[in-house]
């Protein structure tokens, strides 16, 4: 599904992506862990196609194809989906009538239709009940006063409504109670299928719990600098990262 | 694909006016200049009674003694006063005619402005009056309304139909000599369109007139007056288009409102007249004078939209003057390219407990400069009047400008007012989110310009709301959804 070659990208010239290597396969599930600053949100970022990073070197594919010359929003299109570590705020513009355009948006790019009104309705009240998400909360402005938790539930919720191939949650654990973490796992859960693959970035094991990965993968200087299975998690819970830090420097 | 701020500042240059066609129909145009010569041919034309044409020599007379206004903060070449043609009537226009037989190549231009008559009688609620070069062409639903006593028509008719309501309003709100524009206005208005609802009624449609200049360097001087009477309802709106040309043309309108005793206007304007070019060249000089007077209890708001013009000045005001009466403004102002745009209100509780609410959304893009200039003045008899004035700019891109500037002048201790101002920008950030959401950036400028502008837009009457959307995204290169 996805395969990253030694992918570097900076920023003001600022190298912060240093050669990463990454292969993701449908119906995975991998871990990203790593310190603040490693490059974690970097790395999601240039697989979304953010432009404000330069590719220097290497390449990002998704099934089979170089994403290099593809817009963030074409990258969307084709099932690109990233639960953002720090949602934006768009005043005015209610969560249904957003969803609504990016779900139309995504279609028109398919050269489909506008989905019907009562079709739309349905999937709104259906992914909103899996999230326990109360119907008034879609009607209130994206993110506006949206509270930690409540902004990175609705980030799985937008997930939800898009039904993405290659799904990045950036942290989207930290800021949610433990029901609320319980919650969004589950419906994280329910998307996964064999065609579809996830990423998590997180800091917390305790999020593998219940989204449990097939591989772990430690970020460090914008270097993946260790991978293992899902124990590779209680371990780094258990000592840390400066073994890892120390054995790098080396 | 483009989402950097260097990327949407071009994709924002790129509009063009989509309404920019000329309608080859025969004219009848005066000469250019103005004198008190062609002042009463105005009249003449017009076949006047000699009451107006005495009232238009005397704005004339006003209006050669006046300067023309500097302290806006727009900047421009005057307007050669002696270089317009103050009289341009379609030939083949006749008012008594039945729609059916309206002049094809008009009904085709109503149908470039998407206001075609056709499908403004099969929406069976909305009442068009169209002021094309001056002289109203088409008028529909007229039965409808008189059924119910009320009268909309022509200023021209209503001052021959009508004289006593002309005689006794015309003016009383902005008199001639209030400023220079309206005075100019007084002389040499050509037509506008007269409303009056009776006691007790409650207009049943929207009314709706559109504006357009279509004649090479004429001037557009309309006169609207509406008048509810005790008691009575009305919601009025009124939407522009002018074709591009290179020069610049004049328009310098007067509305007067008038909401008798309990009455309410709702008065909606949706302007998008030829902005000039991309570098600044030609468009329509807009200087309006609008402003209502409220009795007791009653009620005027104004909605606006201004999406056009190269300069546009205009205040649309409320006078409270009667006890409990209510004033409010909804205002939505873009300026893209070299546009610049100073509106506001003024706001003048004269009665008790008046009220006033004023809400302004300022868009400014590429190098145009876009100001707010607002007046709330409470005078020593206002017991308890209340205002509250919210103005918000948002910015795309770093060339452009906004301004605010509110002037408060309170004279009674009781009086209670509260003013918020807010500047934002749309960030890259923003953009990314929907972009990775799957819409693409000028999709996204649509979406959180329509966001930022919800409160205003939440104001028009339904029909209005779509159409005034599509210009702002017309205006900003994007599209809703
Ligand atoms: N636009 C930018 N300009 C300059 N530096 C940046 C920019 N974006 C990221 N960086 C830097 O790149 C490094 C990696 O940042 P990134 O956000 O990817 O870290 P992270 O691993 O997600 O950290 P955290 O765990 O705190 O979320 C940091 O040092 C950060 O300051
Ligand atoms: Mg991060």
């Amino acid at each position: 599904m996805l395969k990253i070659e030694n992918l570097h990208a900076s920023v003001e010239d600022k190298e912060i992506l240093r050669g990463i290597n990454l292969e993701v396969k449908a119906g995975e599930v991998h871990a990203i862990m790593g310190p603040n600053g490693s490059g974690k949100s970097t790395l999601a970022s240039v697989i979304a196609g953010k432009e404000e990073f330069e590719v220097t070197e290497g390449s990002v594919q998704l099934e089979g194809e170089d994403l290099e010359e593809t817009s963030p929003e074409e990258r969307a299109h084709k099932g690109v989906f990233l639960s953002f570590q720090y949602p934006v705020e768009i005043p005015g513009v209610s969560v249904t009538n957003f969803m609504k355009t990016a779900i139309n948006e995504s279609r028109k790019a398919r050269g489909l239709e506008d989905m019907p009104a009562k079709d739309m309705l349905k999937l709104i009240r259906e992914k909103s009940e899996m999230l326990e998400i109360d119907r008034k909360f879609l009607s209130r402005s994206l993110n506006q006063g949206f509270s930690g938790g409540e902004k990175k539930r609705n980030e799985i919720f937008q997930m939800a409504m898009l039904e993405p191939k290659l799904a990045i949650l950036d942290e989207t654990d930290s800021g949610l109670d433990i029901d609320a973490l319980r919650i969004v796992a589950n419906g994280v859960n329910k998307l996964k299928s064999k065609d579809n693959a996830v990423i998590v970035i997180t800091h917390y094991q305790r999020l593998l719990d219940y989204i449990v990965p097939d591989f772990v993968h430690v970020l460090h200087n914008g270097k993946i600098v260790k991978s293992g299975g899902k124990e590779l998690a209680l371990e780094l819970e258990e000592k840390g990262y400066d073994w890892l830090k120390q054995e790098t420097a080396v | 694909m483009a989402y950097t701020e260097e990327e949407l500042k071009k994709e924002l240059e790129t509009k063009e006016y989509e309404y920019g066609f000329y309608t080859d129909i025969k004219s009848d145009t005066f000469p250019n200049g103005l004198n008190e010569e062609i002042v009463i041919a105005i009249s003449k034309k017009k076949e006047e009674p000699e009451w107006m044409t005495l009232w238009r020599l005397e704005a004339f007379k006003i209006w050669k003694e006046m300067e023309e206004p500097e302290w806006a903060n727009v900047h421009y070449t005057k307007p050669d006063f002696q270089a317009i043609s103050y009289y341009s009537a379609p030939v083949k226009a006749d008012p008594n005619k039945s729609l059916d037989d309206v002049d094809p190549e008009l009904l085709e231009m109503y149908k470039k402005l998407g206001i075609s008559v056709d499908e403004q009688k099969k929406l069976q609620n909305v009442a068009v009056d169209i002021v094309m070069d001056s002289v109203s062409v088409a008028t529909t639903f007229k039965k409808t309304l008189a059924e119910k006593g009320i009268i909309f028509c022509s200023i021209s008719e209503a001052i021959k139909e009508h004289p006593e309501l002309v005689k006794k309003y015309l003016g009383s709100v902005v008199p001639q000599k209030d400023n220079f524009y309206a005075a100019l206005n007084s002389a040499v208005f050509s037509d506008g369109s007269f409303c009056y609802i009776p006691k007790g009624v409650r207009c049943p449609m929207e009314l709706s007139t559109y504006f357009r200049i279509n004649q090479a360097g004429t001037g557009q001087f309309e006169r609207t007056l509406v008048i509810a009477d005790e008691d009575s309802y009305v919601s009025y709106l009124e939407g522009c288009t002018a074709p591009s040309r290179d020069e610049n043309q004049l328009h310098a309108a007067v509305v007067e409102l008038i909401a008798l005793d309990d009455a309410e206007i709702k008065y909606s304007t949706v302007q998008n007249w030829f902005p000039g070019n991309k570098e600044g060249k030609g468009g329509v000089y807009n200087f309006v004078t609008k402003r209502g007077l409220c009795e007791k209890n009653a009620k005027i708001s104004w909605t606006q939209v201004e999406t056009g013009s190269a300069v546009t000045w205009k205040y649309p005001s409320c006078i409270l003057k009667g006890d409990n009466s209510i004033g409010e403004f909804y205002s939505i102002a873009v300026t893209n390219n070299y546009q610049q745009a100073d509106t506001g209100t003024k706001m003048i509780h004269l009665g008790k407990n008046t009220r006033s609410t004023i809400i302004s959304k300022g868009i400014s893009a590429g190098k145009s400069q876009n100001s707010y200039r607002g007046l709330v003045q409470i005078s020593s008899r206002a017991d308890n009047a209340r205002n509250f004035s919210q103005c918000d700019s948002l910015l795309m891109g770093n060339e452009c400008g906004a301004h605010t500037f509110p002037y408060i002048e309170v004279k009674n201790k009781t009086a209670q007012i509260e003013h918020e101002a807010t500047t934002s920008k749309i960030g890259e950030d923003q953009i990314f989110y929907c972009n990775q959401r799957g819409i693409d950036t000028e999709k996204a400028i649509a979406l959180i310009v329509n966001g930022f502008s919800k409160e205003v837009l939440n104001k028009l009457p339904m029909e209005f709301a779509v159409e005034a959307q599509k210009l702002l995204e017309i205006s900003l290169e994007g599209s809703v959804g």
